[in-house]
């Protein structure tokens, strides 16, 4: 699929859908394409960040930077496969996954005190103090058993989430 | 031990602050007046539209370092957003149904598009120049040569402004039906609609010469407002100025007052929205202390949509289109005019006027205020968010 054309082929929805492991069903990726037109106002094919940042409710969201950098240029396969986790047949592991790689903004595979720490100011913002996020964070992650230097892997991530359940759902909406 | 106790000296001063800075609605309408930036404050709780999935402050007990990690709720509201928003739902066209899906039907569409454009479109394009000629030959003698008697003028004036509206409705056949008492010429009143069109104002003035308050446009539509619109007492605006918008209240202060200025026409939407739904109005007409006149204005999309979509088309495609099309189909009511109710601030009486207009065209309320459509939205949505993660993470971490 090169620039978006206005209609997808059969073809193209299988393509999606294999590069998406199957996690939306035809009809949504259909309605996920004409999002996506709708979004990428000029037709080149992908969603700049100023396109995303028209959608007020993205805009006001205190991860609406991080989460750009995850989605700012994506063709339309790549942003069907980045909302994949959040289809209800996803499992929890690719969920954590995906919580796993907004932390490690890096790309280095663990994630550090002060990824987190990061992530902490996008949330709490000028409501926190640098000093009570440190010591809000110090304590929980003694209390798990690590330390300020401890790196987190993904397997950490799934020991601390553990087996119940995260509740990370969208619904596209079908015609 | 000694931990939680240099906890909660550090979080006291900290949550006094917070404490101050909730706003609650009392203070929201207080700030109103003596703000300049209308943007964050005309909308009155946007988390109570908003599907919330924030879930940090319901559980309760000892903060976890899953509780923390866990930014499912904030990620989910993003892709939801990121999926479907309400915001861009109100922008959307929606084109009528296509019917000429089959090998019968698709012949006569065929011929539907030939009688459209080699038949009805040359023959409105006629009655639309003998329109102009008329009103022309008849409004540039009127506007000069009556220039001392000043009622008469302005009578023929209107009239004729009303007859060249309803040329331009005939140039798109357009089937009106207007519900409800005409509108009279009286002081100290002003009339709401919801936008949808630069055509409302059109159908509109086709039945009573209002004086209607308007973005100016470029082009030969400004030509127009600056002639012919500007002796009908109409007032202009700049969306992007700031300073603009102080300028203009006191405009339509003046224009209100006058005894025989002709009624004054508002759209507090400040955009053109789909028709299907109605975003914030604005309070400017609803804190000029005079009664508010909602009309209400439903097209009927089996023919045409309506909608101008200002991204996507030029008004003169847009006019284009409409006359290229079988007929325009609408309804207008004119509803019972509203006063302020003691002890109401204007926002509410705006939300309420809304709602009247909303429930009698049919059309769903959205939060959003319309000129998010050129502005990025106020931190202080965001603000209020991360207070409330703060708040909620402070308070389980003093549990035990």
């Amino acid at each position: 699929m090169g620039s978006a054309s206005s209609m997808l082929t059969q073809y193209d929805i299988e393509e999606v859908q294999e590069h998406c492991d199957h996690l939306f069903s035809q009809q949504e990726i259909v309605s996920l394409y004409e999002r996506f037109c709708q979004l990428d106002r000029n037709a080149k094919g992908f969603i700049s960040a100023d396109e995303f940042l028209s959608v007020p409710e993205f805009a006001m969201n205190p991860l609406s930077q991080r989460l750009l950098k995850m989605v700012d240029g994506l063709n339309f396969k790549d942003f069907v496969a980045f909302l994949s986790a959040f289809s209800s047949k996803a499992s929890a592991q690719q969920k954590i996954e995906l919580i796993f790689k907004v932390y490690d903004s890096d790309c280095n595979g663990k994630v550090s005190f002060n990824d987190i720490m990061e992530v902490l100011r996008d949330l709490s913002g000028p409501f926190m103090s640098n000093d009570q996020r440190e010591q809000v964070l110090v304590q929980v992650l003694k209390e798990a058993g690590y330390t300020k230097e401890s790196y987190l892997s993904i397997d950490d991530f799934f020991k601390v989430f553990g087996s119940c359940g995260l509740k990370m759902e969208v619904e596209v909406p079908v015609d | 031990m000694s931990l939680s106790l240099s906890f909660s000296f550090s979080l006291a001063p900290i949550r006094r602050r917070e404490k101050k800075q909730q706003p609650t609605a009392m203070d929201t309408a207080g700030k109103l007046n003596s703000s300049s930036s209308e943007l964050d404050l005309d909308r009155p709780n946007i988390e109570d539209y908003l599907p919330s999935g924030s879930s940090i402050n319901e559980p309760h007990g000892k903060l976890r370092l899953r509780d923390l990690l866990d930014i499912s709720p904030t990620l989910t509201e993003a892709a939801g957003a990121i999926v479907d928003d309400s915001f861009t739902r109100c922008f959307k066209s929606n084109p009528p149904e296509p019917w000429n899906w089959n090998i019968y039907l698709f012949p006569l569409w065929c011929f539907g598009v030939l009688v459209r454009y080699l038949i009805l479109f040359p023959a409105r394009v006629l009655v639309l120049t003998l329109g102009w000629i008329i009103f022309l030959s008849s409004f540039i003698p009127v506007h000069l040569l009556l220039k001392g008697h000043d009622t008469l003028r302005k009578k023929l004036e209107r009239v004729l402004v009303e007859l060249i509206c309803s040329f331009f409705v005939a140039s798109w056949t357009g089937v009106v039906k207007y519900h409800g008492p005409r509108p009279s010429i009286r002081p100290k009143q002003v009339y709401v609609a919801n936008h949808t069109s630069m055509i409302d104002f059109i159908i509109l003035e086709q039945m009573t010469a209002f004086a209607v308050i308007m973005q100016k446009h470029p082009g030969w539509v400004g030509l127009l407002q600056s002639t012919i619109l500007e002796s009908m007492g109409c007032i202009w605006f700049n969306r992007t100025e700031v300073k603009d918008r102080e300028i203009v209240a006191k405009k339509l202060r003046d224009h209100v007052q006058g005894a025989d200025n002709n009624p004054l026409l508002i759209f507090p939407e400040g955009t053109c929205v789909n028709n299907h739904y109605t975003v914030m109005f604005k309070k400017g007409a609803f804190e000029l202390g005079c009664t508010v006149c909602p009309i209400a204005i439903k097209y009927n999309k089996i023919f045409v949509d309506a909608f101008w979509n200002s991204r996507k088309q030029s008004f003169t495609m847009h006019l284009l289109q409409l006359m290229t099309s079988w007929a325009v189909v609408c309804d207008v009511w004119y509803l019972e005019p509203q006063l302020l109710r003691p002890g109401e601030t204007p926002i509410e009486f705006a939300e309420r006027v809304r709602d009247i207009i909303s429930v009698r065209a049919g059309l769903k309320k959205v939060p959003w205020d319309g000129y998010l459509k050129y502005s990025r939205p106020s931190p202080k949505h965001r603000e209020r968010k991360q207070q409330s993660f703060a708040e909620s993470v402070l308070q389980r971490l003093e549990e035990k």
